[in-house]
């Protein structure tokens, strides 16, 4: 159980203007400005849970997961994760709970994966019957037994970082943080990350916290989603249901062969390339099977196919909604 | 402790991975320092005694500074580096372990490559302890133990101390470097060459002085109070505001973007 209340973080930012004179004047006399990274938030996610936190750069959401992961200290608000504070009790907080930053390796670069292992199983004092259980389990499911014995340094980013998962799952974590967990992943990759996350909150009902830039993971993923904007919490519900409120817009990819069909009110262009259009639909202003009618009187439709507006679509509407 | 082995090995294995860098590391460190020792050498050939020190008595001096500050640098090389660590986010990472973040710092990085220095030493404190005339008694002999384990001390808080400013500010740290490579330096000779107020700023600021100026003293049969013995121990309490200015930093962490 997460409980976050109040939570407020400032930072001070040193500020100075381009060029050599303003360099050598901050050097006297240093400007700062107070930026609220996080205003006031507050949430809870139950044990067992999967939430997408999502919001665009500088939002805040590595602050929160910072926050909640002991390494910063908030300048006010409380929050509990296990019925721990994680600034005040770190060390027995930190024991019972992973943390994967997607840019940042906590293995050890020159030296096999396996020895990282060992080394993450020495520092939480993990018992060895179930590190040997855990290590199984993560080498079977991550398929690492080609890559145990492989230095970091020559693994792909891929294979990295399902090495990176399986560390930070090693000691049986109850909750784990991911913070950008796809980041440069290619597909095949991704997927076996996320079939691997989906896998891990099932069977151990672990609660994952995951931030992303990518709404495949979202969709894939999490059921919840938090939207953090100017470090507040904007917006707290499931998928769909977002789904329902922000984007009643339909969208029809049409192939088509001749000349492209001219667009009537109530379509707008997504993308386009010669010979296929993506088209957003406002039912609204006009009903789909208008729209059909419409673009099969007007072009030679090869291909056509419908479907609801893509989780991108939704966030960037939101973005533009909230003005963040 | 056994986990402090765990990750020695770990860096002893990825120091191995590069090793003709490890050993012209090693012999870079110590044709650096020997030229310490040729320039003491050169001033004592010279002039036979400085501040009625002889050569063999600086010797002794340079050599417990030596080997303070070069054990000092193998194993707390950790926190010359933290103002990095802070900028790639490895801290970060040190926070969500479970445990304690001195320890960590302390074990994430091993200059092994300071043995050329660390051998250095050995060798003039070898040849500084039969020729300096000092009646090496079990009394004398703690001293000197004493004197190299103050040394240690006060050169690791001082890489704590460095790290410390890294919580505030990334810039300007060089200035930190009087302290670390002056003391070094300076350490050569006995403090009282240098004068009243440098002595003064190694015993009371820095107390470096501490573990050398005095006690050598004691161990050249100048002074006969047992306190300039154990005067390299009170050194270490030195760690005392350094450790608490290290919590304080820790809690006015700001981590990085991202």
């Amino acid at each position: 159980m997460i409980a976050v209340k109040h939570v407020r973080k400032t930072f001070q930012v040193a500020r100075r203007d381009a060029g050599f004179r303003a360099a050598v004047k901050t050097l006297l006399h240093k400007q700062y400005d107070t930026v609220e990274a996080l205003k006031d938030i507050s949430f809870t996610i139950d044990d067992g849970e999967m939430v997408g936190y999502i919001g665009p750069n500088g939002a805040g959401k590595s602050s929160t997961i910072k926050i909640l992961s002991g390494i910063l200290t908030p300048d006010s608000g409380e929050c509990l994760v296990n019925e721990k504070t994680p600034w005040k009790e770190r060390i027995s907080h930190v024991a019972q709970i992973g943390v994967v930053f997607g840019q940042r390796s906590q293995l050890w670069w020159d030296v096999p994966v396996i020895d990282s292992f060992e080394l993450i199983r020495d520092i939480y004092k993990t018992p060895e019957a179930v590190y040997r259980k855990n290590l199984d389990e993560l080498t079977q499911m991550l398929q690492l037994s080609q890559i145990l014995k492989t230095p970091t340094r020559q693994l792909s980013l891929g294979q990295r970082m399902r090495c990176e998962i399986a560390a930070s799952l090693l000691h049986d974590p109850k909750v784990l943080f991911l913070d950008e967990p796809t980041i440069g992943l290619d597909a095949v990759s991704k997927i076996a990350v996320r079939e691997f996350i989906k896998e891990l909150n099932r069977k151990k009902g672990t609660t994952v916290i995951l931030t992303t830039h990518d709404m495949q993971d979202i969709e894939a993923l999490t059921s919840r989603i938090l939207l953090i904007g100017k470090g507040q919490i904007l917006l707290d519900g499931s998928l769909s249901q977002l789904k329902e409120t922000y984007s009643d817009q339909k969208q029809l990819t049409v192939a088509y062969s001749g000349s492209a069909p001219a667009l009537c009110p109530g379509m707008t262009v997504s993308s386009a390339q010669p010979g296929q259009l993506v088209l957003s639909v406002d039912p609204k202003v006009m009903s789909i099977s208008k729209a059909i009618s419409y673009l099969s009187e007007h072009a030679e439709i090869t291909d056509l196919s419908v479907s609801g507006a893509s989780t991108e679509e939704i966030v960037v509407q939101l973005y533009k909604e909230f003005r963040i | 402790m056994k986990l402090y082995l765990k990750y020695f090995s770990i860096h002893l294995r990825s120091a191995m991975e590069y090793k003709s860098s490890f050993f012209m590391t090693v012999l870079g460190q110590f044709l650096m320092s020997f030229t310490g020792f040729l320039s003491v050498w050169f001033l004592m050939d010279r002039f036979h005694e400085v501040e009625g020190f002889t050569f063999s008595e600086i010797l002794l001096c340079y050599s417990v500074v030596l080997l303070g500050s070069s054990i000092a640098e193998c194993f707390f090389r950790g926190f010359d580096r933290f103002p990095q660590m802070i900028g790639n986010g490895e801290f970060d990472r040190i926070l969500t372990r479970p445990r304690n973040e001195i320890f960590q710092v302390l074990a994430s990085k091993m200059e092994f490559t300071r043995i050329g220095r660390f051998l250095q030493a050995l060798l003039v404190i070898c040849y500084a302890i039969p020729t300096s005339g000092v009646i090496w008694n079990a009394e004398n002999i703690l001293t000197l133990i004493f004197m190299i384990l103050g040394a240690f001390g006060v050169f690791s808080a001082l890489y704590i101390l460095y790290a410390c400013f890294s919580f505030f500010t990334i810039e300007g740290l060089e200035f930190m470097n009087i302290f670390t490579n002056g003391g070094q330096e300076f350490g050569q000779y006995p403090f009282s060459v240098y004068g009243k107020w440098i002595l003064r700023f190694f015993t009371f600021v820095v107390p470096l002085a501490l573990c050398q100026y005095y006690p050598l003293l004691a161990l050249l049969g100048r002074e006969g109070s047992v306190f300039y013995r154990i005067l390299p121990l009170c050194s270490l309490l030195f760690f005392l505001p350094v450790l608490i200015f290290w919590k304080f930093g820790v809690k006015h962490y700001k981590s990085t973007g991202s």
